[in-house]
């Protein structure tokens, strides 16, 4: 294994600039970040004085920051069970193979090609959130098939109008679920199946105790993808709900606003703390594979 | 494809049959719930493509549903105005910069597969986890180090960061990709005296037509679809179409069949990518997340 520097340093000079401009735009500019939120830079020009954690302070101690923290928990666990769950029953029905089964992956996955600008346009119209003969969207569509009591206030709800946000990206990314889902199904040898069947197990013993336990780790990586697309949600609230909207605000929505307003300081405290947060959940991953990647 | 059905009868009859009137029923019961989520998914796509119709004689909330009255083009026309410009500008800034990335990615992935250095899987490791923060984390420092680059806000300022925050994907693609290329193969061309770019020239860049494909469209369709990077790197005048739809789709008025129509024409390309390109597509969606 051990080879003369020789023959591998071209490969490191190749990789290089690759290096270099990953090292610049993410790991310096985290650390820029980090430096600006720990200083007094309210304004756009900087340099501002060392200030400690007390943009943190501020933003944890205000209640509209931790309203938009909680919005985002609220989100990304909907967000999650909706993909996961919807995903994972289409990629069932579909994994024994049936006649069309090509043209119903398409049309499941199409809304995933869409951008959330472009999506948020008609979910903005489904969503509204005008009821009775004002009503218009999924309102009104619920009214005709006399689903009236299905009808909501939808994002414009304070409690629970950001779950609102969930039911469209959900729509958008449930077929990507689908896709993980069906690669997991299709990757499970046959003779796994036909040994169980020997065995006098039934269809759903077959599938509880054999197939479903083989998606595990399927089910691992849509929740590390989906997850960390869910923290980062953005595109989404502003085309449906604007940037200005109470209800649906999230930390990004903040960042955006302070950003706007010029307040430097607090709103790279805001991306650290957003980079805080994906990081709890990527870091143990990427260790992870880094460490299988090692064992083979 | 034909006939492969009669061989196998004769084994066990009763078990088969069983099984087959229990599968017919749940094979119905599939359909009609395919069937069902099929009509669930469209509901959008329909709404955008009726209401994109419509002229100020539907307004009224009674006829949301409805088909147009009268059909008229007039949001069509108005959303052209709007968007065609971005639209080309969009297309200047997504070809370069998926191409560039679709470039380096095959460099990259080809080193840390197989023309690797010590440290390799650290170092591509620490190049995988930019793929995962919230770019939120450097917007603050990224718009000033781009002003001290001094490089122009809209198409090539995208272009740049696009290029850049997408080598990690097109890296970890292209480098999954490699991995199947057998060992043997570097060795033999080491042993015939062949360096690193004539092993990369001769032997990997004629196979890798697959990943190719796979990346371009993945960038492709990440950058068309871009906002966040958009909004503060270009503006209505200078930026991509999402920047134009947005605007669009906020004025003053909420003119729905302008903006649904709009929306549709934003989505034709990348719908056009995965309809033709589909197969490929959802390749490179696995490359991206299962990996191995």
């Amino acid at each position: 294994m051990r080879r003369s520097w020789r023959t591998w340093a071209p490969g490191l000079i190749l990789l290089l600039p690759s290096m270099v401009l990953i090292g610049i735009f993410v790991y310096g500019l985290i650390v820029a970040n980090v430096q600006t939120s720990l200083t007094d830079q309210h304004t756009r020009v900087g340099p501002g004085n060392w200030a400690g954690l007390e943009n943190y302070r501020t933003l944890f101690g205000d209640e509209d920051f931790r309203y938009g923290l909680r919005n985002l928990l609220y989100y990304t666990l909907a967000f999650l069970a909706g993909t996961l769950l919807i995903g994972f029953v289409w990629a069932w029905l579909l994994e024994r193979g049936l006649w069309g089964e090509g043209f119903f992956r398409a049309v499941y996955l199409f809304p995933m090609a869409v951008s959330f600008i472009a999506s948020g346009v008609v979910w903005r119209w489904l969503l509204n959130s005008a009821e009775g003969d004002r009503a218009t969207g999924l309102n009104r569509g619920f009214d005709s098939l006399h689903l009236g009591f299905l009808s909501n206030e939808w994002w414009s709800n304070e409690r629970w109008g950001i779950l609102a946000i969930a039911v469209p990206a959900v729509w958008q990314l449930a077929g990507y679920v689908m896709a993980l889902f069906l690669a997991g199904f299709r990757g499970i040898p046959e003779e796994l199946r036909e040994a169980a069947r020997m065995d006098g197990a039934s269809e759903w013993k077959l599938y509880r105790h054999v197939i479903f336990p083989q998606l595990s780790p399927v089910a691992l990586s849509a929740i590390i993808i989906v997850g960390h697309m869910s923290l980062k949600v953005f595109d989404l609230i502003v085309a449906i709900a604007g940037d200005t909207n109470y209800t649906t605000k999230v930390p990004a929505i903040d960042l955006w606003t302070e950003y706007s307003r010029g307040d430097y300081a607090i709103s790279s405290a805001i991306g650290t703390v957003l980079l805080v947060i994906v990081a709890v959940l990527i870091v143990p991953y990427l260790v992870y594979t880094f460490r299988q990647e090692r064992r083979r | 494809m034909t006939t492969e059905t009669l061989p196998d009868v004769p084994k066990t009859h009763t078990p088969v049959r069983r099984h087959k009137s229990g599968s017919i029923i749940s094979l119905i019961l599939r359909y009609a719930l395919l069937v069902f989520f099929l009509f669930v998914v469209l509901i959008p796509a329909y709404v955008l493509f009726i209401t994109s119709f419509k002229g100020p004689g539907d307004a009224t909330p009674s006829r949301a549903w409805l088909f147009p009255q009268e059909w008229t083009t007039d949001g069509w026309k108005s959303a052209w105005d709007t968007l065609s410009p971005a639209l080309w500008r969009t297309f200047a800034m997504v070809i370069p910069a998926s191409i560039i990335s679709a470039v380096i990615g095959s460099l990259n992935g080809f080193v840390l597969s197989r023309w690797r250095f010590p440290g390799a899987d650290i170092v591509f490791t620490l190049i995988l986890f930019g793929m995962f923060i919230p770019y939120q984390a450097v917007l603050v420092p990224l718009v000033s180090l781009m002003g001290d680059l001094q490089i122009d806000k809209g198409v090539p300022s995208l272009i740049v960061l696009h290029v850049v925050y997408g080598i990690p994907i097109t890296t970890l693609i292209f480098r999954n990709y490699y991995s199947s290329v057998p060992q043997d193969l570097v060795e033999a061309a080491r042993v015939d005296g062949a360096g690193m770019l004539r092993t990369y020239g001769w032997i990997f860049l004629p196979l890798s037509a697959p990943a190719f494909v796979v990346v371009l469209i993945w960038q492709f369709t990440s950058a068309w679809n871009d906002y966040l990077f958009a909004l503060f790197f270009s503006s209505s005048r200078n930026g991509p179409v999402t920047i134009s739809l947005k605007f669009l789709a906020s004025g003053q008025l909420q003119d729905y069949s302008a903006s649904m129509a709009g929306a549709l024409i934003a989505s034709v390309p990348t719908l056009i990518v995965y309809v033709v390109l589909g197969r490929w597509f959802v390749g490179g969606l696995m490359a991206g997340s299962v990996k191995g």
